[in-house]
Order: C-alpha cells, then sequence, then structure tokens
C-alpha cells in the first residue's frame, strides 16, 4: 500500500513516514535546551559553593580552625571569630521555634487530614499556604512592632532576643511542616483508618494510636525540613534578635545566629573577619546538606518498611 | 470482657433474630441506594449476601455497623436491631456498636506495627492494661483464628510482612480479640489466594457456633459451601435502588429459589 505523498514527508520508507526533518531538529533542540536549563540549575548551586569554600577555607590559617570552630567569642573589634555563641544562637532559636512551632503545624495537619470538613479544608489550607508565601522582612517588622512589647513586657529588657524570634520562625515554619505532615497522614491507607474505626476505635484514637505511628517518619521528615527553614531564616531574625554574639542569657536576652552575624557584618568586615564570614557560610551549607542527607536516608527507611 | 449493651428503646417482640432490620432505605447524598429492606439475621449462623456488583449489599453490611456514618451525606431510614435495641436510637454510640459488630475487609487492612499489637490494639482500647492478661488473649485470639502456630514465634515482626491470606486471619484475630457478637466479612476472601480461602471458610464454621457471621460474596460456590441462609440482593435498573429480592436457607435458595431473579442470578444468567 503506497500512501500519496504529501507536501512536507517527502520520504516515505515502506509505507512508514520517516520523521520529517522539521520534527527532528524541534525535538532535539528542545531537549538540549531542558538539558541546558538543567546544567545552569546546577552550576549556580557549585559556583556559590565553590565561591564560599574558595573565600572561606583560609579560615583554617586565620583565626586558625580550632579558635574558629572551637572560640567562645565573636568579636570583631577584637579580632576574635569563634563561632560557638553564633552556633549556640541558631541552636537555640531553632530549638524554640520546634517547641513552638512544630506541635502547632502536626496539630493543623491532623486537623486539616482527619477532621475538617471539605468545605472547612478549603478555607483553612489556603490560609496555611498563605503562610509561605508571606516575605520574611513582614514577618519581621510584625515581631519588631508587635510582638517585641509584648515579649518585653513578659521577660524585662527590650524584648529583643530568644524568645521573640523563636515565636515569629515559629510562626514561619509552619506551613512547611503542615503542608508535609499532611502528606504524609494522607499517604496512610484508607484501609487502615477504616479497620481502626471498625475495630471501635474513636477519632481521637485512631489518629493517635494507628495513623500517627504510621505516618512517623513522614512527620519527622516534615519537622526536619521546618528545621532546615528556621536554621536558614535571616531577615526576621535580624529584625527581633538583637544581634548580640553572646550565649543564651534567658528567654529575653539578645542572641545572634550564623545568619543574622553575616547581615550584621558584611557591609564592614574586611581581611580576617571577610573569611570568617565564610568559613560561617560554610558552615550554613553543611548543616543544610547535612539534613537534607538525612532526610533522604529516612525517605529510605520509609520505602524499606513499605 | 463485658460488652456493654447498646441501650435505647428495647423491643422485645424480635424472636432468635441477632439484627433485626426493618423498611430500611439508605441514601448516598441524592442517590437511592437500597430500598424496603427486611430481613431477620439468625443468631449463631452464617447468613451470606449474594448478588451482582453495585447491588448494595456492601452498603448495607455497612449500616449494620455503621461504618456509613464515616461517610459524609448519607442518610438512613427505617430501623435496625441488635438483640432488639435500635442501633440508630438516640443516644447510641456507633463506637460502642462497633465493638460488638466486628467487620473484616475485602483488602486484609493489617496496622503497620506488630502482629502482637495489631491483636492486642482492640483490648488496650477497652483499657486491659496487664501484659500476662494481654497476652492470654492474644494467644486466644491467634487461636481461634488459626493463626497462632504460624506466628507464635514471630509475633514482634511487623503484620504486614505476613502473606496476603495470613494478614486477613491477623485482621479476624484482631476482631476476636475484643469477643464480638458479630462478624461482619465484606468480601473477605476476594484478595487472597485458594489456599488461604479454604483456611478462612474452615475458619467460618468453627466460629459460628460463638459469633454471628454475615458475609458479603461474589462468589455463589462460597456462599453455597458456607452460609446456612442466603439474602439476594439486585438493582434492577441504573439508577434505582436496590432491593433485597430473596431471603431463605442456603440450600432453598440454590436448589428451588421462588424468584425468578434469583434463579436466573444462580444459574450465572447475569450479573
Amino acid at each position: 500500500m503506497t500512501e500519496p505523498e504529501q507536501a512536507g514527508s517527502e520520504r516515505v520508507n515502506g509505507g512508514l513516514k520517516m520523521m520529517s526533518r522539521a520534527t527532528y531538529v524541534r525535538e532535539a533542540l528542545l531537549k538540549n535546551l531542558f538539558l541546558l536549563c538543567a546544567i545552569v540549575a546546577v552550576a549556580a548551586v557549585a559556583l556559590i559553593f565553590v565561591f564560599t569554600i574558595a573565600r572561606g577555607w583560609e579560615v583554617v590559617k586565620d583565626p586558625g580552625l580550632a579558635a574558629f570552630l572551637g572560640g567562645a567569642e565573636w568579636s570583631s573589634t577584637l579580632g576574635r571569630f569563634g563561632i560557638l555563641p553564633l552556633v549556640a544562637g541558631t541552636l537555640a532559636i531553632t530549638l524554640g521555634s520546634l517547641v513552638l512551632g512544630a506541635p502547632l503545624a502536626i496539630g493543623t495537619a491532623i486537623f486539616l487530614s482527619e477532621i475538617a470538613s471539605p468545605r472547612m479544608r478549603s478555607i483553612v489550607r489556603p490560609a496555611v499556604e498563605m503562610l509561605a508565601g508571606v516575605p520574611s522582612v513582614v514577618y519581621g517588622f510584625f515581631g519588631l512592632v508587635i510582638l517585641r512589647p509584648i515579649v518585653a513586657e513578659i521577660t524585662g529588657g527590650m524584648g529583643f532576643g530568644t524568645l521573640t524570634a523563636s515565636v515569629i520562625l515559629a510562626v514561619m515554619i509552619v506551613p512547611t511542616i503542615a503542608t508535609l505532615t499532611e502528606d504524609a497522614l494522607g499517604s496512610v491507607p484508607s484501609g487502615i483508618r477504616e479497620a481502626s474505626y471498625a475495630m471501635g476505635a474513636t477519632t481521637w484514637q485512631t489518629i493517635y494510636k494507628v495513623l500517627l505511628p504510621a505516618a512517623k517518619i513522614g512527620i519527622i521528615d516534615a519537622t526536619i525540613l521546618g528545621m532546615g527553614r528556621a536554621i536558614g531564616e535571616t531577615m526576621a531574625v535580624v529584625m527581633v534578635a538583637g544581634n548580640a554574639p553572646q550565649f543564651f542569657k534567658g528567654l529575653g536576652a539578645p542572641i545572634a545566629t550564623l545568619t543574622s552575624q553575616i547581615v550584621i557584618d558584611m557591609s564592614y568586615a574586611t581581611g580576617t573577619h571577610k573569611t570568617a564570614l565564610f568559613g560561617l557560610a560554610i558552615i550554613l551549607f553543611l548543616i543544610s546538606m547535612g539534613l537534607v542527607a538525612l532526610v533522604r536516608a529516612l525517605s529510605r527507611l520509609n520505602e524499606k518498611k513499605a | 470482657m463485658t460488652t456493654t449493651p447498646v441501650t435505647a428503646q428495647t423491643d422485645s417482640t424480635e424472636g432468635v433474630a441477632k439484627f433485626s432490620v426493618r423498611g430500611l432505605d439508605f441514601y448516598y447524598g441524592d442517590f437511592h441506594a437500597l430500598t424496603g429492606i427486611t430481613i431477620d439475621v439468625a443468631e449463631n449462623a452464617v447468613t451470606a449476601f449474594i448478588g451482582p456488583s453495585g447491588c448494595g449489599k456492601s452498603t448495607f453490611l455497612r449500616c449494620l455497623n455503621r461504618m456509613n456514618d464515616l461517610i459524609p451525606g448519607t442518610r438512613i431510614e427505617g430501623r435496625i436491631t441488635l438483640d432488639g435495641a435500635d442501633i440508630y436510637g438516640p443516644g447510641v454510640d456507633p463506637v460502642d456498636l462497633r465493638r460488638r459488630v466486628g467487620m473484616i475487609f475485602q483488602q486484609p487492612n493489617p496496622f503497620p506495627m506488630s502482629i502482637y499489637d495489631n491483636v492486642a490494639f482492640g483490648p488496650r482500647l477497652h483499657g486491659v492494661k496487664k501484659k500476662e492478661e494481654l497476652d492470654g488473649i492474644v494467644e486466644q485470639a491467634l487461636v481461634r483464628a488459626n493463626l497462632w502456630k504460624e506466628v507464635k514465634d514471630i509475633m514482634g515482626r511487623g503484620g504486614l510482612t505476613l502473606s496476603g491470606g495470613q494478614q486477613q486471619r491477623l485482621c479476624i484475630a484482631r476482631v476476636l480479640a475484643v469477643q464480638p457478637d458479630v462478624l461482619l466479612m465484606d468480601e473477605p476472601c476476594s484478595a487472597i489466594d485458594p489456599t488461604s480461602v479454604q483456611k478462612v471458610e474452615d475458619l467460618m464454621a468453627e466460629l459460628k457456633s460463638s459469633v454471628t457471621i454475615i458475609i458479603v460474596t461474589h462468589n455463589m460456590q462460597q456462599a453455597a459451601r458456607v452460609s446456612d441462609e442466603t439474602a439476594f440482593f439486585l438493582q434492577e435498573r441504573q439508577g434505582e435502588p436496590a432491593e433485597l429480592i430473596e431471603f431463605a436457607r442456603t440450600a432453598e435458595i440454590f436448589t428451588s429459589p421462588h424468584d425468578r431473579r434469583t434463579e436466573d442470578y444462580i444459574t450465572g444468567r447475569f450479573g
């Protein structure tokens, strides 16, 4: 059977049309275009990473690795660049935000996944997602103007410090943890939910005896990613933390973090000081890589179990 | 373990019927799924619900332990009594009802926890805490479910590591651990292998002396093998509610059905 030859498809081979040259070229071009996109994205990360390491690795020479990682004082005027107070500050604020934010977020996710009516869900879910879209400077501003005076009332002092920063960060990490926890609960097979109700379990018993254990790893994942968000957040923290690189002296005392110190110092740092700031960036890189690796390891564990 | 009776209005007129259903209509939102169901389910016997797909037999089964309550927009009319007590009566706690009326699903659905914890789940809900007491209940339930020999040395292993047939018997053990009066089985054998089907059927014969069993099945041979009485459901036309066409002793349904539609179905003319 021979088909009448059409314009544009000049070659006919055993009745099957050959791919036209134009199609071939377009397909190849698109394929390469997408490849290019991927390469640019990866290259950007790699470039930042390499640049940061190139500028920061000299902390091992000056101030020296021990003085940098083990130093208990960060003071540019004295030329001391020990990161321990900043690590402690980051830990305090991250922990504070998780203690306040994780239960709130997990509770929200349980409400959305197990309790809310479809109508209620259609109102609450976009509201939670919107929290993720608010620029961090707005959170910081809110914290500065509304929250700080309240905290000052409670703790005394100016209200800049761990508590204010933790509360603001807690709200900021809610969408991350809530959305991922809701996904984790949603992926629990519905047969298990039915089995629990059919056994005479109440809604609450079904949630805490069956669903939460079944979704445990997903919820831990969600919390770790929320933690990553809290560790990396800068703008809002700078605005309310007080930015004093000192060890934790109480919930109302000023504090600085790895990220906030970079912002505070970067405009005037030179020499060793600047190198030390890049050193901080390397530490932040390593932390986020560690968290990503942890999440991936947990997901693999989860797959193996399922 | 003592079971609290389902309270609310009590009739003393019904005799040995475990479940007594009068004029039941059921709706999913605007969709009228079942109409005019009236049936008495005998105590300590196996009753089979048969009929083509979509004839509402599973829906009806799920009315008996109020699992349909969990689906928003469902509505029920008519009356269902368990031992004379109206299960939809005002103030009846569906949670308490479900403790007396256990359910086995088509797809085995053990919890993602150990074999032991799966069986201990129900007793723990009811407040059994002592280790020795739990151990006893768990062992007894597994023995009754004919699973004890296979799992007694691997009680700490995840329930999901068992084979499909073992998982289904684990689910049966999980229900038996709370000493239900009634066992509702929603096509319990359609997702497991033939050897396991045999085991589950044997199990039903053993259990019926102490538990009232209602089984929904697509498999007419199975209904003929395991049940004492059989109810045939049919939705005659698309969009119309399904009805109970005929209900009689199983031998009678399969040898001399009264209704032409029952005969057509069991001789394989449709469905």
